[in-house]
C-alpha cells in the first residue's frame, strides 16, 4: 500500500517535514514572508513526485558506475550520477552513493528558484543543501557518531565559503559502509558530492584483515542492497589507538587527494573518539577547528 | 528475489526487500517475525489487548493506522524520543493530560540526561568472576567493579560519575557505551582484574571465560544438603556438596543427624564452620561448584578407620549438579569410582532441575533529583515530596521504577521491562534514559506544575510521528490511579 507522500509543519511551525518512503526532509527558508512561502510552496511541489521519478530507474542506479555508459532520464538520477563519477576510477561506486545529497540538493533548487531567500537548507538526515545570499551564514552542528546523533560541536558556514554541501557517513548510519569509521563528516561545493565523498572517505577509514571487525555480505542484510555481495561493517571490536591512527590515516589520505583536486572543501573524520581534519583553504580554518575542539 | 524469509514492503515504491529482524531503507518499516511493522521515533504504550506480542503490525491490509485505533484512556505516552529540555528551564517536552476512571491524570514526559547513573548486574553464576572490589574493565578501561556477591549471583556495580566524567576522555566514553550496550538489551564483554572475562546481556545466559553459564545452583553447599537428605537417606551412606562458599556433608548436617545417618569417618580440607559446613574446601574457580577443582577427591583426607568401613557408599555431587560422582570404599578404605546407582541418578537430576537457568539481569539506576525536576514543576523539591508520598509515580518507558528511600529522586529499572532501545547519550558523556511522572491533574496543580503546558493526549495520540507499542503485560499499566501514603503536602 502506496503511503502517499506526507508533508508537515514541524512543531515550531517554521520548517516543513517532507516524507516519503526513505526520505526525510527538514526544510526551511528565511526571507520576506512572501518569498518563505513561495519556497514551501515550491519545495512541496518539488517532493510530490520525486520518489517515483527515483524509483522509476532504482536499478540502473543501483549497478556500479562506469564513465561515461550511463544515461539517466530523472533530474535527480543525473545529480547522483554526476556526484558519483569522478570516484568511478578509484573502484566499485554506484549513484546510490550520492543520492540523499543529490535529493537535498533538487529540493533547494527548487526553492531558491520560486524567488528570492536571504538563506535556505533542506536536511536530508544529515546531508543538507544549503543556500546563502551573500554576507549570511549557517551554524552547523556536528556529530561524533550517527547512531546516536548528538552535536558535539558547531560550524559556520559562510556564504563567502565555496560550501553549500555538508555530509556524513560512517557505519553505524542508515547505509552500509564498508570502512570502520564512526563518522566522516565531509564539507562540498553541493550536497551530492558532499554526499559521494562521505560515502568513499568513509570506506577508506579500515583495517582490511583486522581481525576485530565483523563484516557480512550486504546481500544477507538487504537483499536488493546496491552492494551486492560486497562485504560490509558489521561491527568493530577492540582496537588499540595505534589502529586507530592507522585508519583515520588512511581516510585522511583520500581526502587530502580529494580537497587538493577541488572535489571537496575539508572533511572531518571521526574513529573511536580520535578525530582527523583536511582541512579547508587557509582563510577558513579557524571555522573548521572551532567546531572540532568546541 | 532469492531469499524466502524476507518481506517485501510496498509502503513506498522503493519497495524494499527486508530480512527478518532488519529495517527497510526507511528505517521505518521493519521485518518483525516475518510481519511487516512500522516503527517510529516516539513511542507510546498501548495497553495490550492481546498478550505477548510487542509491537502493533501497522499494516493490517483492512484499515489504514491512524492514531484515532487506540483509545486515549489505553494509551501511555513513554518518554521514549521524546527529547529533553535540559538544563530544564523550560517545562519538559509533553505534559499530557487523560481521564483514567473518572479521574484526570497528568504524565510528565521527558527524557532524562543522567550523569550520575550506572548500572547494577547480577550475574547468576557460582564461578569465581573476580574478587571482590577488583576493577571491572570494558575494551581496557575502567568501567565499574566486583561488589557485594549475592546468594547464587556475582554481582557487578558500572558507571556511577566517576568513571563517566572523572577519569580519561577514553574512560568516560567506553564507560558510556558500556552502559548503553547493557541498558539496550545488547551484550557487554567485561574483563574482571585478577579474575574472568565475563559476556553479558539483560535476560540471557552469562558467558564466563567464554562457557556459557546454564543453571545457578540450588543452594550453597549446606542447602543442598538440607533440601535433598532425605531422598538420599537409606540410598547413600555420605553425601558431600562441593561448594566454593560452603561445603555441604551429609553426616555431621544437622539435617543428617536429624534423620539418624551414622557417622561416616569422612574428613574434609578446609575449614569446618558448624557441623557439616565447611568453608575454603579449595580454592575459588570456575570448575567443580565453584572451585578450582577437576577432581573433588583433591577435597577429601582420608576417611577415620575407626569409624568408616568397606562398601562405604560416597556421593560427591556440584551445587548445580552439573558435576557429581559415586565411589564405594574398598578393603583398604580407598576410593574407588563405580556408575551412579539409579537412585542416585534421580537425585542428582531432581538437584539439576531445582537450579534456575542463568541469566545476567541488569538494573540500572539514575538519580532523577537534579535540575529534571525544573521541567515538571516550578517547585522542584515538591516533585521529590510528591515521588516519595507515592502521589507521584515515577515510570522508565512505562516500566515500573523503584525509589530508593531517603533524599532525592534515585530510582532503579530493570531493563528488560523497557521497550527496545529506550536508551541513548550525549557526549558528555552521560546516558539519556526515558522518565515519566504520572499524578492526578489536581495533584500536579498542587505541587506547582507547568500548567498551561499540559496538553490532552489525544492530541498527541492523533499526530503522525510516533509509534504504538503493546505494553509490557508484565508491567502495571502506568496510568493506574495511584495509592499514595500520605495526602499532598
Amino acid at each position: 500500500m502506496r503511503v502517499p507522500p506526507q508533508i508537515h509543519w514541524l512543531a515550531d511551525r517554521r520548517r516543513l517535514h517532507l516524507s516519503d518512503g526513505p526520505i526525510d526532509l527538514i526544510v526551511q527558508a528565511f526571507g520576506g514572508g512572501e518569498q518563505v512561502r513561495a519556497a514551501y510552496r515550491a519545495a512541496s511541489n518539488r517532493f510530490m513526485t520525486l520518489l517515483d521519478e527515483l524509483c522509476h530507474e532504482l536499478t540502473p542506479l543501483r549497478l556500479p558506475m562506469r564513465k561515461g555508459n550511463q544515461v539517466f532520464v530523472g533530474v535527480v538520477a543525473r545529480r547522483m550520477a554526476r556526484a558519483v563519477e569522478p570516484f568511478s576510477s578509484r573502484g566499485f561506486i554506484t549513484p546510490m552513493a550520492a543520492v540523499a545529497g543529490a535529493v537535498a540538493e533538487e529540493i533547494l533548487e527548487a526553492m531558491v528558484a520560486a524567488g528570492p531567500l536571504a538563506r535556505a537548507y533542506v536536511n536530508n538526515g544529515g546531508d543538507i543543501a544549503f543556500h546563502l545570499s551573500p554576507a549570511e551564514h549557517f551554524v552547523v552542528g556536528m556529530i561524533e557518531r550517527p547512531d546516536r546523533p548528538s552535536l558535539f560541536g558547531t560550524a559556520t558556514l559562510r556564504a563567502a565559503q565555496p560550501v553549500r554541501g555538508i555530509a556524513t557517513s560512517g557505519w553505524h548510519g542508515r547505509s552500509f559502509s564498508l570502512g570502520i569509521a564512526d563518522a566522516v563528516t565531509v564539507l562540498a561545493g553541493c550536497a551530492s558530492a558532499a554526499d559521494a565523498a562521505a560515502t568513499v572517505i568513509a570506506n577508506a577509514v579500515d583495517l582490511p584483515g583486522h581481525a576485530s571487525i565483523l563484516r557480512q555480505p550486504a546481500c544477507e542484510l538487504a537483499p536488493d542492497s546496491d552492494l551486492g555481495a560486497i562485504p560490509v561493517t558489521r561491527a568493530v571490536g577492540e582496537l588499540s589507538a595505534a589502529e586507530v591512527g592507522f585508519a583515520l590515516a588512511s581516510g585522511a589520505k583520500l581526502a587530502e587527494e580529494l580537497r587538493a583536486t577541488g572535489l571537496i572543501e575539508a572533511a572531518a573524520l571521526c574513529l573511536r573518539g580520535q578525530i582527523r581534519i583536511v582541512s579547508f583553504r587557509a582563510d577558513n580554518i579557524s571555522d573548521f577547528r572551532s567546531l572540532v575542539h568546541a | 528475489m532469492p531469499d524466502s524469509d524476507a518481506i517485501r514492503c510496498d509502503a513506498c515504491p522503493v519497495l524494499c526487500y527486508i530480512k527478518p529482524g532488519r529495517t527497510g531503507a526507511c528505517d521505518r518499516y521493519a521485518n518483525h517475525d516475518g510481519k511487516l511493522v512500522r516503527l517510529d521515533p516516539h513511542l507510546l504504550l498501548d495497553q495490550a489487548v492481546a498478550r505477548g506480542e510487542s509491537v502493533v503490525p501497522f499494516l493490517e491490509r483492512d484499515r489504514e493506522w491512524g492514531g484515532n485505533l487506540v483509545q486515549p484512556s489505553g494509551t501511555f505516552v513513554t518518554a521514549i524520543g521524546a527529547g529533553t529540555t535540559y538544563p530544564d528551564y523550560k517545562p519538559a517536552p509533553f505534559i499530557i493530560s487523560a481521564e483514567i476512571e473518572g479521574v484526570d491524570m497528568v504524565t510528565v514526559v521527558t527524557e532524562g540526561i543522567f550523569s550520575y547513573c550506572g548500572v547494577k548486574v547480577k550475574i547468576d553464576t557460582d564461578r569465581h568472576l573476580g574478587p571482590e572490589t577488583s576493577t571491572v574493565r570494558a575494551q581496557g578501561e575502567a568501567v565499574g567493579h566486583v561488589t557485594t556477591s549475592e546468594y547464587g549471583s556475582q554481582m557487578l556495580s558500572l558507571g556511577g560519575v566517576r568513571h563517566l566524567t572523572g577519569g580519561s576522555r577514553r574512560e568516560g566514553r567506553v564507560t558510556c557505551d558500556t552502559l548503553l550496550d547493557l541498558c539496550n538489551g545488547k551484550p557487554a564483554e567485561l574483563r574482571i582484574e585478577g579474575g574472568a572475562k565475563v559476556i553479558v546481556q539483560a535476560g540471557k545466559a552469562p558467558l564466563v571465560d567464554d562457557v556459557r553459564e546454564e543453571r545457578m545452583r540450588v543452594g550453597c553447599g549446606s542447602a543442598a544438603i538440607g533440601m535433598f537428605a532425605k531422598q538420599w537417606f537409606g540410598q547413600v551412606d555420605e553425601v558431600v556438596v562441593v561448594d566454593d562458599h560452603i561445603t555441604g556433608v551429609l553426616s555431621e548436617h544437622q539435617a543428617g543427624k536429624l534423620l539418624g545417618v551414622p557417622e561416616t569417618g569422612i574428613r574434609l580440607k578446609g575449614r569446618r564452620s558448624t557441623p557439616g559446613r565447611y568453608f575454603q574446601v579449595a580454592e575459588p574457580g570456575t570448575a567443580w561448584g565453584g572451585t578450582n577443582l577437576d577432581d573433588p577427591r583433591a577435597i577429601l583426607r582420608p576417611f577415620n578407620p575407626k569409624m568408616a568401613w568397606p562398601g562405604l557408599r560416597l556421593l560427591m555431587v556440584s551445587t548445580t549438579g552439573e558435576h557429581s560422582i559415586y565411589f564405594e570404599l574398598d578393603g583398604n578404605l580407598e576410593l574407588v569410582e563405580k556408575d551412579l546407582p539409579p537412585p542416585l541418578q534421580l537425585s542428582v537430576a531432581r538437584l539439576k532441575e531445582n537450579c534456575e537457568p542463568a541469566l545476567s539481569t541488569v538494573l540500572f539506576m539514575g538519580g532523577a533529583g537534579g535540575s529534571l525536576r525544573a521541567g515538571v514543576t516550578e517547585n522542584p523539591v515538591c516533585l521529590t515530596y510528591s515521588v516519595r508520598d507515592a502521589l507521584t509515580r515515577v515510570t522508565c518507558g512505562g516500566a515500573p521504577a523503584y525509589i530508593w528511600p531517603g533524599g532525592g529522586i534515585t530510582f532503579m529499572v530493570d531493563v528488560s521491562r523497557m521497550p527496545a532501545n529506550a536508551f541513548g547519550y550525549v557526549p558528555t558523556p552521560a546516558i539519556v534514559a526515558p522518565i515519566e511522572f504520572t499524578l492526578t491533574l489536581a495533584d500536579y496543580a498542587a505541587l506547582g506544575g507547568h500548567m498551561d503546558h499540559v496538553r490532552p493526549l489525544a492530541a498527541i495520540a492523533a499526530a503522525n510521528d510516533h509509534i504504538h507499542n503493546l505494553a509490557n503485560p508484565e508491567n502495571p499499566w502506568p496510568l493506574e490511579p495511584a495509592k499514595p501514603k500520605r495526602q499532598p503536602r
